[in-house]
């Protein structure tokens, strides 16, 4: 009996130990490029200054931490795409899905013990564990966003994207397309781009007129709630709508069903709905990532903040070619861009 | 606020609170089941994530959604399986062993989408509204009750089901005896691990259906999809006093609430300011809820306390 209730254990502790396994799998630890990628010593320890010196001769060590999927077609690709767009030859690792602060935090601090070169924290909420993080690793460069400022971290580069701009021209678009003047909003929670992009959006559009409700769900995560909006924009007269997060694809979803233009913003979403989506507000991190790697390889290693704007490129309003958008909105739209780039047009953000 | 209470906003309020409200009755009622039998299954948030991915990925490759809905029901029978197999063969403890089922669902569903299919393409079609012939024509009655898709009516009419299957039949009796006195049910003949083995695979089954209900409305998969919605299902069982009229009550009420916030905020009613603040109505008044109730109704006695006979 006692034989028996042992095998019992071991099979319980089996599983478990799968189950656990599988849980920390979630956020996938992977590599770009590569097998051998990671600049960590067998034993875990520091590396030497030799290790250090051979590894300036390899490519550049980059890893990311991110809370939502690489393809997210939201936040978490922007900056996955940048960084694979780098004209450079970098190692990129990668853990996304670490929607819980301390798993991240615990893959920051992992891939700083492991000697990576340059670490990405694309998050605003990660800024507590860098706090703590960064000073136990002064010669490792950490980049953290959207964020305006580095927290006084010399080891810290800042980035944030000038949301509001392209969602200004958006809602320039967005107003154009209406026929009721009615134009819906889905957000998440109110903080960081989500909101910069929103008002954006609200004051552009009603600089042509129209009537924007915006509704911040209070989740990032819950797409059927985000749907629910969408419907109930809909029901409430709009027929033109946006939103911003990854918990987007359940109304993008919603306006696809019911034939309504959808303008996306972090990512091109256009492969979401291609018959909907007019256009998206694309983050290209690469203009400031570039910036920020100039500057660690001429021995600045962190201390300042960097915006994506328009004017320097790292937002793009990409079109959907599939999207039967008119002439005169397109032209519109451009010269609204030209505007905010030259400066005599401003968002009101 | 006057403009909340419009005919036409009240349709598009319970017909939306029905739609949310279908998850979280599809688990409340399999876990309504469990609980009945004595065994608490803290893992229905990881079945429905699992069963949701299954679904997704067999919508997503075939177009089939009735092969989705099978999908999403033998996974949540097969991990209905191994949880069975955890607590009633190896009698481990169920509240760890439910966080580890959960744990697991949320980890391998993430996983194989990023493996399987990384970006989330929508399902190419969804499950359609079906109006009911005559009722679907009663003016604003017929829009919020009678356009639904099937797994909503289905859900629906699982209630009276799970009534009769716990009420008026010998298994139920089993189940119910089982949930407050195993020892006494087994020295009666009643086989107290198959009775709860079944009631956990249909308790299960009925998660798979939830996490398929998701995918199916929603036409999407994304990680971590199901956003706590089997806790909270959970939390509706012990709202609805272990009673499958009680579940539905709580997963009407649950999802009302949801829906009249959200509607309340389109309108402007809410302050935007206040909008997070909104976002936690439901869960608020299902805490306070339970308060309420915390002392008026009585969970099995065997709830939570594996069986071994001596």
């Amino acid at each position: 009996m006692i034989t028996q209730n042992r095998t019992w254990y071991r099979l319980l502790a089996l599983l478990f130990g799968f189950a656990l396994l599988a849980a920390a799998c979630g956020g996938s630890d992977e590599t770009e490029a590569g097998d051998d990628t990671t600049a960590s010593t067998a034993d875990g320890e520091a590396m030497s200054e030799e290790e250090m010196a051979a590894m300036d001769d390899g490519p550049l060590t980059v890893a990311v931490v991110a809370p939502s999927s690489k393809e997210d077609l939201a936040f978490t690709q922007s900056m996955v795409d940048a960084l694979n767009a780098l004209d450079r030859d970098i190692d990129l690792q990668i853990t996304d899905g670490t929607f819980v602060v301390e798993d991240a935090a615990a893959a920051i601090r992992g891939y700083a013990e492991d000697g990576v070169e340059v670490i990405v924290a694309h998050g605003t909420q990660y800024g507590g564990s860098l706090a703590e993080i960064a000073p136990d690793f002064p010669d490792t460069t950490f980049i953290w966003g959207t964020a305006t400022d580095t927290q006084g971290l010399d080891n810290v580069f800042a980035y944030y994207p000038a949301a509001d701009e392209g969602g200004y021209v958006n809602g320039i678009l967005a107003a154009g397309l209406s026929t009721s003047g009615q134009l819906g909003v889905i957000g998440p929670i109110e903080a960081g781009d989500a909101v910069a992009y929103i008002v954006g959006f609200q004051n552009g559009a009603e600089s042509k007129g129209a009537e924007v409700s915006v509704v911040y769900t209070g989740s990032f995560g819950d797409v059927a709630l985000a749907a629910e909006t969408a419907t109930a924009h809909l029901a409430n007269g709009a027929d033109v709508l946006t939103g911003t997060a990854q918990m987007v694809v359940g109304a993008v979803g919603v306006a696809n069903d019911a034939g309504v233009p959808w303008f996306g913003t972090q990512a091109n979403q256009t492969a979401l709905a291609p018959d909907i989506v007019v256009a998206s507000q694309v983050y290209h991190w690469e203009v400031v990532l570039e910036e920020m790697l100039a500057l660690r390889d001429s021995g600045t290693i962190g201390g300042q903040a960097f915006e994506v704007n328009l004017t320097n490129g790292g937002l793009v309003i990409e079109f959907n070619d599939g999207f039967d958008l008119p002439a005169e909105l397109k032209a519109e739209a451009e010269a609204t861009i030209a505007g905010i780039i030259d400066g005599s047009i401003s968002t009101g953000a | 606020m006057s403009q909340f209470f419009t005919l036409g906003v009240m349709v598009t309020v319970v017909a939306s609170g029905i739609r949310l409200a279908t998850p979280y009755l599809l688990a409340s009622l399999g876990e309504t089941i469990g609980q009945r039998s004595g065994v608490l299954n803290l893992g229905v948030d990881g079945i429905m994530l699992l069963a949701a991915f299954g679904a997704y990925y067999a919508a997503l490759k075939t177009g089939n959604l009735w092969l989705a809905v099978l999908v999403a029901l033998g996974t949540g029978l097969f991990v209905g399986i191994i949880y069975a197999l955890i607590t009633v063969s190896l009698h481990a403890a169920q509240g760890i062993s439910g966080i580890g089922i959960f744990l697991f669902g949320l980890g391998f569903s993430d996983l194989l989408f990023q493996v399987w299919v990384g970006t989330p393409l929508p399902i190419p079609r969804k499950l359609p509204a079906l109006a009911i012939p005559g009722l679907s024509d009663i003016p604003y009655v017929g829009d919020a009750l009678f356009r639904h898709n099937l797994m909503t009516y289905g859900a629906f009419l699982l209630v009276p089901a799970v009534m009769f299957l716990l009420q008026r039949t010998t298994f139920g009796m089993n189940v119910r005896a089982v949930g407050e006195n195993p020892q006494a049910a087994d020295s009666l003949g009643v086989s107290v691990e198959r009775t709860r083995f079944v009631a956990i695979l249909l308790g299960s089954s009925a998660a798979g259906l939830a996490g398929a209900s998701l995918v199916l409305q929603g036409g999407i998969f994304q990680a971590n999809l199901t956003n706590g919605l089997g806790f909270i299902a959970i939390a509706i069982v012990y709202f609805g006093a272990w009673r499958p009229l009680g579940a539905m009550v709580g997963s009407l009420l649950y999802g009302l609430v949801q829906a009249s916030v959200v509607q309340l905020k389109v309108q402007g009613t809410i302050p935007r300011g206040a909008s997070d603040l909104a976002a936690m109505a439901p869960a608020i008044i299902t805490i306070l809820a339970l308060v309420f109730l915390a002392g008026r109704v009585k969970a099995p006695a065997a709830l939570t306390r594996p069986f071994a006979r001596h």
